[in-house]
């Protein structure tokens, strides 16, 4: 545990009067961040950062429109399960296509992480998640089966109704380092735990913006309306009740010998 | 039948002239010659490839031109060597005994034992422990009893072991092997010259043997859940060992790649000691089996998916059980209509899911264990020891019971409950527990 209580005031500086030469002035400065970068890599032991995500895709019938070739358009895609912007932890998402597909190594670069095509063929589809900086430089490998053809095989296929199949995952990261944690601390997409009180972190660093165009609101995803909700509270549920059943069976057991 | 339907043919072929074909051909297989059909069905219907039996021998009858009459009459054998004067029948054709020895003379085959002159005996046989005298007979009991050991003993005047015996006899008829050989490059070929016998570890030999017929029944299981111990451990170093050489030339191959990605982001973090390895592609070896390592190796990686992790977990818990215990667990899941893989995976979704999976494995080994003392009391009850816990009859009924009552999630206790009474002929009281439930689970439903 460590507080940082005195950064820019540190004992080892001298009191500055007056304009300082640029030199020194640019000195100092670097020292600031060169001490300010070592704390924000400490990383904070037992502690874990849990982004949730959920990935898959959505495909649409083309209907009149499909051609032997593309009788499908899919998206297919990483998100977050509230919608939140995923930018925050995810610096690009690589997609690894069929490779019948031109260009098969398709690279997002921002958020949202999704690529849509035209096919007609379903395949594995290879998703390889890069984090910011500060976050992991180790990458995380997801695999989705592709899906277009619904389950019900004898239905229609109908050209408003998409086929979507989606896989729900937490993103761990264990002993983030401090800066990371500042900077996502308060942010709707992250889990973050709760730290001991009194323990107080550097200021949260803010990521370099790439992009300078307008940042992409996730929440006016048109395709939004066809996500679904997953909410832990069922399976919850349905544990507890098992977990009842199974002691119950267990002090039967015992009883009864 | 499909193909003369394409070709437009008629389906009904005339029926009257394969009949007639498939009789004929029946017959013939019935009656082969020479045996009788029960018996060339014991053949499985074929000839055999080398006839064992000549059949034309078989139904032979004596030639018209032969008298053959039976005689009572005297013979000798060249395998006795007193006078001893026997009777047999002997079949006489046209007055003609047989000739020739006694036809089972050839069978009296016996043991060239070693005979060595005073001479020889003082030069190269003398021992410390055995007088002459000693030798002497222990040779002539060898010779009259074709080296049989066991009975050499028990006819040896003084008592010697078996073991000492044999190592006497054996080294005597090696010395004189030895000693009368032209060169020790003619004998070294002989067996008792290359492999000499070693008395120590003969009464080690059968010391071992009459323990291992001697162990009770519990000794022998309890050695077989060590010798399984043992394996299971030999083989999870392997694996461990395996998976780590496969680790490291994996390792080297993919750090240069990701050092190259580094050069992109601007700050640059210090890159980790760990070698950088996509998380999910390899699995750390986790064969140690303890959770605990599982969590380390875990956090090691910095990264990882939950359900991964969940996987791994549940791996580690259930380590230590059989196959069939895991699809055990794995249909209790499904009975109580749980996913065997959380659909929703989150930090408490998770860790409900493998306490589960852990109680449920705790209830399976109470169960099993609940069999193996109810085998065992029952057993000593009757004083029979046929039935062992394995008796299919028992692990059928035990695995019935199984699968009846946990789904059968309102009234399972009252139905276990009565088996129970049909068992023991004693009533057993009603679990206070049994009342609760079924208000719970209509809770949760």
């Amino acid at each position: 545990m460590h507080s940082l209580s005195t950064k820019k005031h540190g004992p080892d500086q001298p009191d500055i009067v007056g304009p300082t030469p640029k030199s020194q002035r640019s000195k100092m400065v670097k020292s600031t961040e060169d001490g300010e970068k070592k704390n924000l890599n400490k990383r904070l032991k037992d502690v874990e950062i849990s982004v949730p995500i959920v990935y898959g895709n959505i495909a649409f019938w083309l209907g009149k429109k499909a051609s032997e070739y593309q009788s499908h358009k899919w998206t297919v895609y990483v998100r977050s399960p509230t919608n939140e912007d995923l930018g925050v932890v995810i610096k690009r998402a690589v997609f690894q296509l069929h490779s019948s597909f031109n260009n098969p190594t398709r690279v997002v670069e921002s958020p949202p992480f999704e690529l849509s095509e035209a096919g007609w063929g379903e395949f594995e589809i290879a998703i390889t998640l890069y984090f910011q900086s500060d976050v992991c430089d180790k990458l995380l490998n997801l695999y989705h089966h592709l899906k277009l053809y619904p389950e019900d095989e004898s239905g229609p296929m109908s050209a408003k109704k998409p086929v979507v199949v989606e896989s729900y995952d937490e993103i761990v990261f264990s002993e983030p380092s401090e800066g990371f944690f500042a900077r996502v601390q308060n942010h709707p997409a992250v889990i973050v735990p709760r730290l001991p009180a009194g323990f107080s972190l550097p200021p949260p660093v803010p990521l370099e913006d790439v992009n300078e165009k307008k940042r992409f609101d996730s929440k006016d995803n048109p395709l939004n309306q066809w996500f679904r909700n997953f909410s832990e509270a069922d399976e919850l549920l349905q544990l507890a009740a098992a977990r009842q059943q199974v002691s119950m069976n267990g002090l039967f057991s015992i009883c009864i010998y | 039948m499909d193909a003369k339907d394409i070709l437009g043919l008629p389906k009904t072929p005339l029926t009257v002239p394969q009949e007639k074909k498939s009789r004929p051909q029946k017959d013939s297989q019935r009656k082969p010659d020479g045996i009788s059909r029960e018996v060339y069905a014991l053949t499985g219907g074929l000839a055999p490839l080398m006839p064992a039996v000549d059949v034309s021998q078989l139904k032979r009858r004596p030639q018209s031109d032969e008298k053959v009459t039976w005689q009572w009459l005297p013979f000798t054998s060249s395998a006795r060597t007193d006078n001893l004067q026997l009777y047999h029948w002997v079949r006489v054709v046209n007055g003609v005994p047989p000739t020739g020895d006694y036809s089972f003379a050839k069978y009296n085959k016996s043991v060239n034992v070693v005979k060595y002159t005073d001479e020889e005996y003082e030069k190269y046989l003398t021992d410390p422990t055995w007088t002459r005298e000693e030798t002497d007979q222990l040779f002539e009991l060898c010779e009259r009893f074709d080296l049989r050991f066991i009975v050499i003993a028990d006819r040896f005047p003084s008592s010697r072991t078996v073991e000492d015996l044999k190592n006497r006899y054996y080294n005597v008829s090696r010395a004189i092997l030895v000693a009368r050989a032209a060169s020790p490059g003619d004998v070294s070929g002989h067996p008792l010259v290359k492999e000499p016998y070693n008395v120590s570890q003969e009464i080690e030999r059968k010391r071992a043997l009459s323990m291992i017929l001697s162990q009770t029944k519990q000794q022998e299981r309890k050695d077989a859940e060590v010798l399984a111990e043992a394996k299971r451990i030999t083989e999870a170093r392997i694996a461990a060992r395996s998976a780590e050489e496969s680790d490291m030339p994996v390792a080297s191959n993919v750090s240069p790649e990701s050092n190259e990605k580094n050069i992109i982001p601007v700050e640059t973090v210090s890159p980790s000691s760990n070698v950088q390895i996509p998380p999910t592609t390899v699995a750390p070896p986790t064969s140690t089996a303890d959770n605990l390592s599982t969590l380390n190796s875990l956090r090691g990686m910095r990264v990882y998916l939950r359900t991964y992790a969940l996987e791994q977990m549940v791996q580690a818990a259930s380590s230590s059980a059989g196959l069939r215990t895991i699809k055990r667990v794995e249909q209790t899941l499904q009975d109580l209509g749980v996913n065997l893989k959380p659909k929703v995976p989150t930090k408490s979704v998770c860790a409900e899911h493998l306490e589960l999976r852990k109680e449920i494995l705790t209830l399976l080994n109470l169960q099993k264990q609940l069999q193996y003392k109810e085998a065992e009391g029952s057993s000593h009850r009757d004083g029979s020891y046929a039935e062992t816990p394995g008796t299919p009859k028992r692990s059928q009924r035990a695995g019935e019971q199984d699968r009846t009552f946990i789904p059968d999630s309102i009234s399972f206790g009252g139905e276990r409950v009565g088996k129970r009474d049909q068992k023991r002929k004693a009533p057993a009281p009603p679990s206070p527990a049994q009342s609760k439930r079924p208000r719970k689970l209509k809770a949760s439903d």
